[in-house]
């Protein structure tokens, strides 16, 4: 690596806000991995599809917040001159596509999460997040009923396919918890009511994700031990190689456009 | 020596009317006025500022859409215009024309129908074939060639048709 990393001036806001952006990118930049190797050609474009809605939400977060934190950083900046620790996403976000199941409940997860939080987010008395929760709240409606349809097909299909969903979801399910974690750095904001809290949004979260997963006669893990580190910058070991291919034109050629 | 001296009002109305001709680049029948992108045109002491917004966060559509808004005003001898993306009020494909959703549907595009986009997780949803107008269809993928539309076939004349995508 030879381009140095930005620093970063995380006041509460700034943090808040690159964490919601980097959930976007990084969850959009997993999708953009299936490009080409989906399962079907419907399938290939809705993934694209459902990742370039998230990177266009990761966008307009990581704008917002060069703009406030105000010192010359930028979407692009944000995106390819952070390493591991700076980044603040949810490290179910960063967990490997692994098999089509795999991919299809880490999305369930969190497109479930994001349509609720999103939509009490457009009571945010900062005007731009108001606005960007309400166009990504409009995005993630779709992909929370793409994502319940397949885990319906999936889980309700051929053993195999009921055999790998199962295993995904026990997999994936200590991973769920940190959405709806707070800290004494957002607590001060949702005190504002700049952000909302998520804690109570985990009931309806959890009516939603089993409502499917039972009509796809599966089941949720009895195991409530929740794993936690993303937003503070621990993360699992797969950021980082996800990020080394994220950012390899910019750290090689530092400053390139197309 | 003649000097063309508009004033804001009656420059105002020509940015419009150039602007609101920009087609969409994934659409061509449709105009950005159709679409409801176009939001809004400002004219300050000959000041030209436009407003558009996206349809959808990841719109690639938008830059080409700016340049294009660029172009049409040089076309139309117009100075360069500041061009600004607003996010707020979220798009709806109920700002689309009524002329707009003919063209689309002559296109052989289903238009949006009326607004329901919060449905429920399983609804059902009826829409007609833009080709016979058979209302025997069945939906492929809610994802298709573009962020706006889904894919879907009709059961009765065999043709896959693109729907817009209530949003």
């Amino acid at each position: 690596m030879t381009v140095a990393n930005i620093t970063v001036s995380e006041t509460p806001l700034v943090l808040y806000t690159l964490r919601r952006a980097d959930d976007a990118l990084i969850s959009g930049h997993r999708l953009s991995e299936w490009c080409g190797h989906a399962p079907m050609l419907e399938e290939d474009m809705a993934l694209a599809n459902m990742g370039l809605d998230l990177l266009g939400q990761a966008r307009e977060l990581h704008s917002y917040a060069a703009k406030v934190e105000g010192r010359g950083n930028d979407e692009d900046k944000f995106a390819y001159l952070r390493d591991v620790r700076q980044y603040r996403n949810l490290l179910l976000l960063e967990q490997p596509n692994g098999d089509f199941a795999r991919t299809m409940v880490r999305q369930f997860f969190y497109a479930t999460f994001a349509d609720l939080y999103w939509r009490a987010m457009m009571r945010s008395t900062d005007a731009t997040l108001a606005a960007i929760a309400a166009k990504s709240e409009k995005e993630s409606a779709y992909h929370v009923r793409h994502c319940s349809e397949w885990i319906v097909r999936l889980g309700d299909g051929t053993e195999e396919s009921h055999r790998r969903t199962q295993g995904a979801i026990d997999e994936l399910w200590a991973f769920t918890g940190e959405m709806f974690a707070v800290d004494d750095s957002e607590r001060g904001l949702i005190d504002a009511g700049i952000a909302i809290d998520p804690a109570p949004l985990r009931s309806q979260w959890l009516k939603t994700i089993t409502g499917v997963v039972d009509e796809a006669t599966l089941a949720l893990p009895k195991n409530d031990w929740m794993q936690q580190g993303g937003r503070s910058g621990r993360h699992s070991e797969h950021l980082g190689h996800l990020l080394s291919e994220l950012q390899s034109m910019q750290r090689t050629f530092p400053g390139a456009t197309w | 020596m003649v000097t063309a001296v508009h004033s804001d009002t009656d420059l105002r109305r020509r940015v419009w009317e150039a602007a609101s001709k920009v087609v969409d680049p994934e659409i061509p029948v449709l105009t950005i006025a159709d679409l409801g992108v176009l939001r809004d045109v400002e004219v300050h002491d000959g000041r030209v500022e436009i407003a558009i917004t996206p349809t959808y966060s990841g719109c690639p559509a938008m830059n080409m859409i700016a340049l294009e808004i660029e172009l049409a005003l040089e076309r139309a001898g117009i100075a360069r215009p500041t061009i600004r993306t607003v996010l707020s009020p979220a798009w709806t494909t109920d700002w689309m024309s009524e002329d707009g959703r003919s063209k689309l549907r002559e296109y052989g595009i289903a238009p949006p129908q009326a607004s329901n986009s919060r449905r429920a997780l399983f609804g059902e949803q009826r829409v007609a074939c833009p080709q016979c107008g058979s209302q025997n269809t069945e939906l492929l993928s809610e994802f298709g060639s573009t962020s706006c539309k889904a894919l879907w076939r009709c059961k009765s004349c065999r043709e896959p048709f693109d729907y817009f995508k209530c949003h």
